[in-house]
């Protein structure tokens, strides 16, 4: 199928703009492996980098001894002059402020931690370097276990903190008199595994100091240049304008890319020092052991229900392993300060006390990955749900419609001050078990079959923007998100927005966008991205926003630019402003038209045909757009799966899964499922294969793709889509965030499959991923505990 | 993870290939194991002699009831059916499983029992040919070819019975008749993935029933008379994988797992 920004053959309805599903343009490139990463571009002169990272995960740094004879080429903090800690502080009461060392310099806090930066003419040569190095260094006991790493014996990370805890948030609500009044109470423990993002690109930065200009110019896989931008200023002590960041091609975000990596601030005063090209390329070993990690939670959730299965209240105590620094720009508290708030999920839940806390262990720090708390927050609420709804003999989707949103409550503010924008959560999980024949399904499972039937139902929300975020006090707080639109003297659109697109196939969406406003071609519209000296300032592409933002700002601009463009067309065709409309590219009055094309040639080229005052402003606009409210757009979807479980060894295969959501306006709908779809795969590595796990001492022990499983093909099963489309009434066109929803809700859904299809062995599954030896411990736990006397039942 | 730098020699012949072992260097095959060894320096050799375009190193022949296989023949040559008959077909099922197609497009049969990974699938698999089967490799040395018996060429974790300074040339397997039974089974969480357990079964008319069960950290358990595994799967699978003192549970599952369904392939 070309890749060619035009509509599939056979699509003809809804034109090329917002809502039809044009082929992407970006895959001319990608398609054909023309795409241009940073590990594609090298420059004359170009030295790479090997970093000396730390063997151990905590100890008292004494001393580096440097190759003789290459000690020039070996540069540990104090060789790199006046460097700015990375700080990450959140407004939060209470947050600790950990100082992240771009090298590390007194104390080891996590295995992989870069101590010296190893210069080369090839990589080879710089790892040769770092092998020759002698460290001497001091092993301190390790802090792995985050529940461990509170205890008052607990070694410190950061000596000068009480306890190994960045944030501890609370709400406070007396549940006491639940007990006597439910039907049911159920209290689960239940853990998720550090994962490590796993793109197909790692990082990778290419420094080079341009003497002309005066600047740094840092091309580097970042999927927020601006925001790195402003991150490697404040380390250097360079003004901004003294700062280029160029994002070119990336290949995979999902988080990882929105974070200001030490390796990117050593490579910039590296390239001032030497004054040379110098590149640094993530190898798979750093990416999965020194820099990825994600996603660790553990829970212990009680919730009480009725009879009937309404909630009456829930109780969660949230730990989640924050490792050892806080990270730029999210910090430590992402994930777990979160926790309180999204827990109530989509359901009208009334009452509700909660703790969290974002542990300091000796692992590297905790990043945000594609769904951010949500992820573990949905398993953890989903399980416990079923597990209510199996004490109170309920199935899966009642206690969930007693308990959801109703459409009519929309706009729903909900106890803990979430604002759900429109939507009808009812129907989407009506819809998903309407895939599937549960007749059947029980039939199977009365004969013996281990076969289970799983559902989660979540919301996500996206978009969120200066209202949400002022609050939290972190190094960014997004605002007007802008977008510049110009019109080439050709009559080509050229639209500049300081998002990136990597996947996410903004480059034809936001084509899409335009020509919805302004109707010029999708295929003479070219989106400029990735190079904060060409783009708007932007906080990036994070947090499911890009559509909801940038698409809003690019109608802005379009529309704006639409004005101008009316104004000189109006001129040309000699009629009152007013009386001229713009559409299908051509400015018109009566039988009378002029087009956009002709409109440019004027503008630019023949200006001796228009009157003196036009238009003094031209044909290029930025224009500044931000929802109102700027709560956030609210997607939300149901997930349903049938999983078989060979209960001999523990292994799930999953026999069918059906996703319902519900984004709002889909601007592209084939970009829309490429994205459930590529979600879904992830949450399946979350549900049932990715796992990084460490040794009593702090080593990770997954360091390589043999090690650490991702789902392949093979693994991910033929998903069903079903779109619903309810429009955000606070957006542009209706869109609504949707980039991260099929990451959150399949470890909930798989997990409650597989307990479905266990139950009837009394054998309940409770930690991610629910491998083969998980699931075999818990048959073999549920036996135990069968044959176990009265009285010691687990 | 970039190698350390080493030296490479593509030898043309047979005797210049045993001369450069004699002078240290490692010999390479396929380079699917070896390749990201050398990149994690996990081996850092002096140099390598690239195996690969030796005179009759990749190649199938049938003789006298014999088929050899070359040591160079890569897995996906035998998916793709170069082994003939019954034989054939039983390789060609155990190549199919091996990791990725890419894999198979550059890893060869000797290079990964030379290797002796104890997950390996010829490592596995290839022991039951041995015995009264007559299933051997062929080693090359400088005093000449040796002959050595399937079931005892691995002895250890990344260990076999090759001598210093010789290479592995060939593997010679018996033509089997179309009533062979066999099963075979592994368990890899994912595609491609490692086995965690293997085990396979082999019933030739008119000879004791042979078993394997690999991939346990451990050389091959080889079951020179599977008799019993045949008629009881379920306790002899208990049985032999008791004896193992396996320190994983979970591992002693699968372990039995894998055992049973073997038998259960090769009784179907």
């Amino acid at each position: 199928m070309p890749a060619d920004g035009a509509l599939p053959p056979g699509e003809t309805g809804g034109g090329l703009g917002v809502g039809a599903p044009l082929r992407r343009k970006e895959d001319a490139r990608f398609l054909r492996g023309r795409g241009r990463y940073v590990g594609d571009i090298a420059r004359p002169g170009m030295l790479e980098v090997a970093f000396l990272r730390s063997p151990v995960a905590h100890a008292r740094l004494r001393g580096l001894e440097k190759p003789a004879g290459a000690e020039d080429s070996v540069f540990t903090l104090d060789d790199l002059g006046a460097l700015g800690a990375i700080r990450a502080v959140s407004a939060l009461p209470g947050f600790r402020v950990s100082e992240q060392p771009v090298l590390a310099s007194g104390k080891l806090r996590h295995v992989g931690e870069a101590i010296a930066a190893c210069v080369a003419e090839s990589r080879a040569a710089a790892e040769d370097l770092a092998a020759a190095c002698a460290l001497d260094y001091e092993a301190l006991p390790a802090v792995v276990d985050m529940l461990a790493a509170r205890r008052p014996d607990a070694p410190l990370l950061h000596e000068h903190w009480p306890d190994n805890a960045f944030l501890e948030t609370r709400r406070d609500e007396d549940l006491a008199d639940l007990d006597a009044i439910a039907a049911a109470k159920v209290t689960r423990r239940l853990r998720t595994a550090r994962q490590s993002m796993a793109p197909m690109e790692g990082r990778g930065v290419l420094a080079e100091w341009d003497p002309r200009l005066e600047q740094l110019v840092v091309t580097t896989s970042a999927q927020m240049p601006h925001v790195t931008k402003s991150g490697l200023a404040e380390c250097l002590g360079l003004d901004e304008g003294q700062i280029r960041v160029i994002a070119p091609d990336v290949g995979g975000g999902f988080g990882y890319k929105g974070i200001l990596l030490p390796e990117e601030v050593v490579c910039a005063r590296l390239a001032m020092l030497l004054d040379r090209p110098v590149r640094w390329l993530e190898d798979r070993l750093e990416q999965l052991t020194a820099n990825a990690n994600c996603r660790e939670h553990h829970y212990v959730v009680t919730a009480w229900a009725d009879r009937e299965g309404r909630l009456l209240g829930a109780e969660v105590d949230a730990t989640v392993d924050a490792g050892a620094y806080s990270s730029y720009p999210f910090s430590a508290c992402l994930e777990a300060a979160q926790i309180g708030s999204i827990f109530p999920g989509p359901y009208t839940l009334p009452r509700f006390r909660f703790r969290t806390v974002s542990a300091c262990t000796n692992k590297p720090p905790i990043l945000p990955f594609r769904g951010v708390a949500r992820t573990g927050v949905c398993f953890a609420l989903e399980t416990t749900l079923d597990a209510l709804a199996r004490r109170l003999g309920l199935d899966g989707a009642a206690i969930r419609q007693a308990n959801l949103v109703p459409p009519e409550a929309m706009p729903y503010r909900n106890l803990v001050g979430k604002v759900f924008d429109s939507g009808d959560y009812p129907e989407a999980l009506r819809r998903a078990v309407a895939h599937f024949d549960l007749g059947a399904i029980r039939a199977r499972q009365a004969a013996g079959e281990p076969v289970g039937f799983g559902l989660a139902v979540f919301c996500e929300q996206g978009a969120h923007g200066t209202s949400v975020y002022h609050g939290w006090g972190i190094p960014f707080v997004p605002g007007y998100e802008q977008a510049l639109a110009r019109l080439s003297p050709d009559g080509v659109l050229e639209l500049r927005v300081g998002v990136h697109s990597h996947g996410q196939g903004l480059e034809t969406t936001l084509s899409q966008v335009a020509y919805e406003v302004l109707g010029v071609n999708p295929a003479r519209v070219r989106v400029v991205h990735g190079d904060t000296a060409l783009t708007p300032y932007s906080t990036g592409t994070w947090g499911s926003r890009a559509m909801v933002m940038a698409g809003g700002a690019v109608a802005e601009a379009c529309r704006q630019l639409g004005e101008r463009v009316r104004a000189i067309g109006a001129a040309l065709l000699q009629a009152p402003g007013e009386s001229v409309t713009l559409s299908g590219g051509a400015v018109r009055h009566g039988e009378a038209a002029v087009t956009i094309d002709e409109v440019a040639r004027t503008w630019y080229r023949r200006p001796q045909n228009l009157p003196r005052d036009v238009n003094t402003g031209g044909l290029e606009v930025t224009a500044g757009y931000r929802p109102d409210p700027d709560t956030g757009t609210h997607s939300y979807a149901a997930h349903a799966c049938v999983v078989r479980v060979d209960t001999e060894t523990g292994a799930t295969g999953i026999e069918d899964y059906v996703i319902v959501e519900d984004g709002g306006k889909l601007v592209n709908p084939m970009i829309v499922d490429g994205q459930v779809i590529g979600g879904l795969a992830q949450g399946i590595g979350t549900a049932l294969y990715e796992e990084m796990p460490y040794d009593a001492e702090g080593q990770p022990l997954a360091g390589t793709l043999a090690d650490y499983l991702l789902p392949g093909a093979p693994e991910v099963p033929d998903v069903r889509l079903d779109h619903m489309e309810t429009l955000s009434p606070w957006t542009t066109f209706g869109q609504k965030g949707i980039g991260e929803s099929g990451a959150i809700g399949p470890p909930a859904a798989i997990v409650n499959a597989i307990n479905d299809a266990l139950a009837p062995l009394g054998a309940e599954v409770l930690d991610l991923p629910a491998s083969p030896r998980r699931v075999l411990a818990a048959i073999a736990a549920a036996r135990r505990s069968e044959r176990a006397p009265p009285g010691e039942a687990r | 993870m970039k190698p350390a730098a080493f030296g490479y020699d593509r030898p043309a012949d047979w005797p210049a290939a045993l001369a450069l072992l004699a002078a240290g260097a490692r010999p390479a095959a396929g380079g699917q194991s070896l390749g990201p060894m050398l990149n994690l320096r996990l081996a850092q050799p002096e140099s390598l002699a690239d195996l690969r375009h030796l005179p009759g190193y990749a190649g199938v022949a049938v003789a006298d009831g014999i088929v050899r296989i070359g040591a160079g023949t890569t897995h996906a040559t035998i998916e793709d059916g170069a082994v003939p008959g019954r034989l054939g077909a039983i390789l060609a099922g155990v190549a199919r499983r091996i990791a990725y197609r890419p894999v198979r497009n550059r890893g060869t049969m000797g290079g990964s029992l030379a290797h002796a990974d104890p997950a390996a699938d010829w490592v596995s698999v290839l022991p039951a040919f041995a015995g009264p089967l007559g299933g051997h490799a062929v080693a090359l040395g400088p005093a000449g070819e040796r002959r050595i018996p399937l079931d005892g060429f691995m002895l250890g974790l990344f260990e076999t019975a090759l001598a210093p300074g010789e290479l592995l040339r060939a593997v010679e397997l018996p033509v089997l008749p179309e009533a062979t039974r066999w099963g075979h089974w592994k368990f890899c969480r994912k595609t491609g993935e490692f086995s965690k357990a293997t085990a396979c079964l082999l019933a030739v008319p008119g000879a004791a029933p042979r078993a394997v069960l690999a991939a346990l950290d451990a050389p091959p358990l080889v079951l020179p008379d599977a008799t019993a595994l045949l008629a009881d799967p379920e306790g002899e699978s208990e049985r032999l994988v008791a004896g193992l003192d396996l320190a994983d549970p979970w591992r002693a599952a699968i372990a039995r797992t894998a055992l049973r369904r073997a038998a259960a392939g090769a009784a179907a």
